[in-house]
């Protein structure tokens, strides 16, 4: 799973797979890391706040 | 008693009511999670499950579910790359019919396992040379995508939304959900592919044998088409029995018109495309493996396989409900397209239970017989136990979140709330 793992090998497979997978995950965590880190600055300074502002 | 957990201006039965509807499904529940301890405790010879069939009735509702679970995919594709809008009042409903299909198919993965203490094994050992791997990484990120796609559903009950972090940790990630449903079609074509691709693969299996597109044989992209044009249809399906269920219109005729009306071309185009690879198939790969057309569909014990079933996969279920749903005077009749949204969701379970059970019954070699399987007690309740999941998911869900957005104005609360 990780290139310090003593069975990974740099070969197209290993790298296509797990390149695919990191990709994916990357992009998920720093969406929400994003997400969580802006909803913290967001309720800190107290913006917007109103109900039902019709997301979706 | 929980009334201010119920969204505004909508109405819901009563407490007692739902605690009933709750319990029946509890039931069940409960006697899928029996059957589940038995294997978990006693192993997998709880299973009628044989050396001929190492995929059994898990698998099939494994590939059926994820199948069907694509309308959340490929409605979110729709909603947010493709930018049709009117798809946002059903795409909630979609979302969640999407990750009880997910989660129902990495529940039967965790108990097909085996050895569930050794799942994480097939990220950690990761075997690269197999489509599986594919599927499990898919599959895991993408249930991902689905759970980051329905915590904002859950963030927007009254009682949640009071909370500021959640509201706004709701808003931010509507704001770039587009980013997480990218994600999530680029998942789905990959894992729905490659469940297709694991049969198509199988040269020592002439039925589920197929040539292909280099590493990609034809049965990956025939997979990942029929998810998007099934599962959209499932949609629908569950959308119009929720309606019957509660005796209310949920959702506007528009946005169900045009949901069926992509369906149909992507249901259309896609038979077209299983007509050409089964017949490729019959009249190239097969004999060129030594096996003629007939050889799969006849002396089978009691002809269960018969040429009735590739006539009522491809016929029925493919090109009769692809007509109804391109036939705007047909779509818009709604006992018309309940039926053709039915037979399509028919069609994809019962190519998915051709391309895993009836390519492992087939015999491949001149001295054995057909192989049959009948799945056990604990099979079928682990199965159905999804199903009563699902159920109850749904209700808790339609019950204190605003899932349906038009449904307010619909169904109008007489004097207000």
């Amino acid at each position: 799973m990780f290139p310090f793992s003593f069975e990974w090998v740099w070969d197209m497979g290993h790298m296509v797979f797990h390149g695919g997978l990191w990709y994916a995950l990357s992009i998920l965590g720093m969406g929400m890391t994003y997400c969580i880190i802006k909803a913290v600055y967001d309720t800190a300074t107290a913006k917007g706040g109103g109900h039902g502002d019709g997301h979706h | 008693m929980d009334s201010a957990l119920i969204p505004n201006g909508v109405k819901r039965c009563s407490i007692g009511q739902f605690a009933v509807w709750i319990a029946i499904n509890g039931a069940v529940l409960l006697w899928g999670l029996l059957a589940l301890l038995l294997i978990y405790f006693k192993g997998l010879n709880q299973t009628n499950m044989n050396n001929a069939y190492g995929f059994a009735l898990w698998i099939w509702a494994d590939l059926a579910v994820i199948a069907l679970g694509g309308g959340a995919f490929f409605t979110g594709l729709l909603r947010y790359i493709m930018g049709k809008d009117e798809l946002k009042h059903i795409i909630n409903y979609a979302v969640l019919i999407g990750f009880v299909c997910y989660s129902s198919a990495l529940l039967i993965l965790a108990i097909d396992v085996g050895q569930p203490l050794r799942a994480w094994f097939i990220f950690w050992h990761a075997n690269v040379h197999s489509m599986l791997t594919e599927v499990a990484f898919c599959l895991t990120c993408y249930f991902g995508v689905l759970t980051i796609e329905y915590i904002p559903l859950i963030f927007e009950n009254r009682q949640i939304e009071r909370v500021p972090f959640f509201h706004h940790l709701a808003h931010n990630m509507h704001h770039i959900m587009a980013l997480f449903a990218a994600t999530g079609a680029f998942l789905s074509f990959f894992h729905q592919g490659s469940l297709g691709g694991v049969t198509g693969v199988l040269y020592g299996r002439p039925f589920g044998f197929r040539t292909g597109l280099l590493v990609w044989p034809w049965t990956f992209f025939l997979y990942t088409w029929s998810a998007a044009a099934c599962g959209p249809c499932f949609t629908i399906f569950i959308t119009r029995i929720t309606e019957m269920a509660t005796g209310k219109k949920l959702v506007k005729d528009n946005v169900i018109d045009l949901l069926a009306k992509i369906a149909g071309w992507m249901l259309a185009t896609y038979i077209v495309a299983k007509i050409i690879d089964t017949w490729v198939w019959a009249a190239v790969t097969a004999p060129s493996l030594g096996f003629t057309l007939m050889d799969f569909y006849s002396n089978n014990p009691g002809s269960a396989y018969g040429l009735w079933i590739l006539i009522a996969e491809i016929l029925v279920c493919g090109v009769l409900p692809a007509v109804l749903l391109l036939a705007p005077g047909l779509r818009r009749n709604p006992p018309v397209l309940f039926a053709a949204v039915t037979l399509a969701v028919i069609g994809a379970c019962l190519n998915r239970w051709v391309m895993v059970l009836q390519m492992q019954a087939a015999p491949v070699l001149s001295f054995e017989p057909w192989f049959t399987y009948f799945p056990s007690w604990q099979e079928i309740a682990t199965t159905i136990l999804p199903v009563a999941y699902g159920v109850i998911l749904i209700s808790l869900s339609y019950r204190y979140l605003p899932i349906f957005p038009q449904e307010p104005e619909l169904n109008p609360i007489k004097g207000g709330q």
